[in-house]
């Protein structure tokens, strides 16, 4: 049978497309037009090339933040991950106390970005924070505002406490997955404690947990409110990640060509890491299959 | 290799059992001989993994004692049982490979390299995966994995007992034939302790010396094949061995006549007046249709196997079935059957009841 030729079938991908226009293409492009062209105010643009990419390679500042950034995702990464897969390990596997522990590890998820922030910047304060002041009474040196160190322990201390519960439910879930035939097989076999861990419950976890490292390294490497909250990026610029930097060049400085060259450089970072990430990951993965 | 003693040995899943209802496992006192290749028989659900389970020590009874040669290890743990015990589902290292899995049992114990190698070749070979030996184990088949997983039970020689958890159920039934074959002969080789769980009549009765029937949590007989299948001691035995079962029928007993729906039936001893449930029990191969005398039966339908004929009957409302060589020519005016007398067996309240010779 012969095919009949109708091209007015397009027209029901039309939705989609305006949606996604509207949704992402637009608002891409708009921050591609502002990367490309320079101006002088009058809303009047100029081409500028890729002389913002070139300014902002050549940037220290630019640099400067996304070193802090990198080491940012990485501490909380180790620890994140370990402490997770070890609280994981340790919570009572049925009955009411592992819904009770799943209840209260699930409570620092639901709360909002910037009431963590507040939570902490309050929590911490010398004056009137519990945490500051007890470290304030015992001798120890503590103020974030002032102290870069202090100032990194606080953000990452808080980004351990609100994520470390995803990793750690993730993990569960791959442990809860393990059927018993295993452990008494284990048991049987007279295997180490380290054993069970290291052949049985680590390769089972092994697909959870490179969706965790995946999702907490991209959003602790897009992290912006929480840290903005307690610091502000300081003491000076102790604490000023990517997004921070790149909110105070767009809207404290109104800086929107280098700004807007920033982003997409930062955001092709973001995809380049995640895919390495991937890439080893599933490479491993396949290996130990 | 070691004796068995099971000593009043029963379990509950419930933490307070009231009843006997609550108990998985009821009271029990058993000696597996050493040496000896048992199968533990029974439907789903009947409380033989349960048995198993309290064998190998991943289970604490809830009350009575089991003694490895005398000993009581009730309190000890699996390890110290040191008994090797294959599941029904393949449990594999899946990182590991086939020889790394196989080695594991034994690298715990801390056995020497060179007899590990050795010893691995050697199971590898009992279980045909030489070839395999370097693979990881992840990408194997389900009955390759069950391969390696049998291959781990039997690797350590030391061991006091071998138990396995219906071990070949998802193997296909080819490899079925030679991986029992195999255990076989490894018993007779080893002459480990062997206690096989299935709920297979031709497993257990191929495998084994002697098979232990349970139902409802209760060992009903223990015996050879050949015992379950001329003296089945319950019903249950009775009808779960054999294919078709033995076929139960309601009567009443008085002397060494029974009476079926008011038809008399002879049997070969005399028994007394019974009360209570009185069954006649009789399989189907001493079952004869005929034209003239015995119970009327109607016939429903016949299946032909091959081998044999097996014809599936009413009497008085209930299913009944016979067995008819495969020559024998059924014509539809035999409506009558006619039963072996020394094979009758009679069962009240559902146990064997054994009679005087007339």
């Amino acid at each position: 049978m012969e095919k009949t030729l109708n091209q007015k079938a397009w027209f029901l991908v039309l939705p989609v497309l305006v949606l996604v226009a509207f949704s992402a293409v637009i608002p891409l492009m708009t921050v591609v037009n502002y990367s490309v062209q320079d101006t002088f105010g009058n809303n009047q643009f100029f081409w500028a090339g890729l002389e913002w990419f070139e300014d902002m390679l050549h940037s220290e500042r630019m640099w400067d933040a996304l070193g802090r950034q990198v080491m940012f995702s990485a501490i909380i990464l180790t620890i994140q991950v370990p402490l997770g897969v070890f609280i994981a390990l340790n919570m009572p596997k049925s009955g009411f106390w592992s819904s009770f522990c799943l209840v209260m590890m699930s409570l620092p998820l639901l709360i909002p970005w910037n009431v963590v922030g507040t939570i902490w910047q309050i929590f911490g304060r010398v004056d009137i924070g519990l945490l500051g002041y007890t470290l304030d009474a015992l001798g120890i040196p503590y103020n974030y505002t002032q102290n870069t160190i202090a100032a990194w322990a606080t953000i990452i201390v808080m980004d351990v406490w609100h994520w470390t519960s995803l990793v750690a439910l993730l993990a569960f879930a791959g442990l809860k997955s393990i059927p018993d035939a295993y452990y008494q097989a284990a048991k049987i076999d007279q295997a180490s404690r380290f054993a069970i861990f290291r052949y049985i419950e680590l390769p089972k976890m092994m697909g959870v947990l490179m969706i965790a490292i995946l999702l907490r390294f991209m959003d602790s490497f897009m992290i912006y409110t929480e840290p903005f909250v307690v610091t502000g990026g300081g003491p000076g610029n102790a604490t000023t990640l990517l997004s921070i930097d790149l909110v105070k060049m767009a809207l404290g400085q109104f800086d929107l060509g280098p700004a807007a060259a920033f982003s997409i450089m930062y955001y092709l970072v973001i995809l380049l890491i995640s895919w390495v990430f991937y890439t080893v990951m599933t490479t491993i993965e396949k290996k130990e299959g | 290799m070691a004796k068995i003693t099971l000593d009043n040995l029963a379990h509950s899943y419930y933490p307070n059992p009231k009843s006997e209802d609550d108990f998985a496992l009821k009271e029990l006192n058993h000696v597996w001989a050493d040496g000896e290749a048992y199968a533990l028989l029974g439907s789903s659900g009947c409380g033989k993994s349960t048995l198993l389970n309290i064998i190998s020590g991943l289970l604490h009874p809830s009350q009575g004692r089991i003694l490895f040669d005398g000993v009581d290890v009730t309190n000890a743990s699996t390890a110290d049982r040191n008994i090797a015990q294959v599941f029904q589902f393949p449990v594999v290292y899946d990182t590991m490979t086939v020889r790394a899995n196989l080695a594991f049992p034994l690298k715990n114990r801390g056995a020497s390299p060179q007899y590990i190698a050795q010893r691995v070749q050697e199971i590898g070979a009992m279980i045909g995966m030489e070839a395999e030996l370097d693979k990881r184990a992840r990408g194997l088949t389900a009955d390759a994995k069950q391969k390696i997983s049998l291959g781990r039970g039997m690797v350590r020689e030391d061991v006091n007992a071998l138990l396995f958890d219906e071990p070949l159920t998802v193997i296909d039934p080819h490899m079925k034939w030679e991986l029992r074959t195999q255990l076989k002969s490894l018993h007779h080789e080893f002459g480990h302790t062997m206690i096989y769980v299935t709920h297979d009549q031709t497993e257990a009765l191929t495998f084994a010396d002697k098979v232990v029937v349970m139902y409802d949590g209760r060992v009903v007989q223990i015996g050879t094949p050949e015992e379950l299948f001329n003296k089945p001691e319950h019903t249950f035995v009775g009808y779960f061995i054999g294919s078709p079962g033995m076929n139960v029928i309601p009567a009443t007993v008085s002397g060494t006549t029974a009476t079926v729906h008011g038809t008399q039936v002879q049997l070969d001893q005399g028994y007394g007046d019974l009360s209570g449930k009185v069954e006649l029990g009789i399989r189907p191969e001493f079952v004869t249709l005929t034209e003239t005398d015995g119970l009327p039966v109607q016939v429903r339908r016949v299946e032909d196997v091959g081998r044999h004929k097996i014809v599936r009957a009413e009497l008085f409302g209930k299913e009944i079935n016979i067995l008819a060589e495969e020559g024998q020519s059924i014509s539809p005016d035999m409506n009558r059957i006619a039963f072996d007398p020394s094979r009758i067996n009679v069962y009240v309240n559902d146990w064997l009841k054994t009679g005087k010779a007339a």
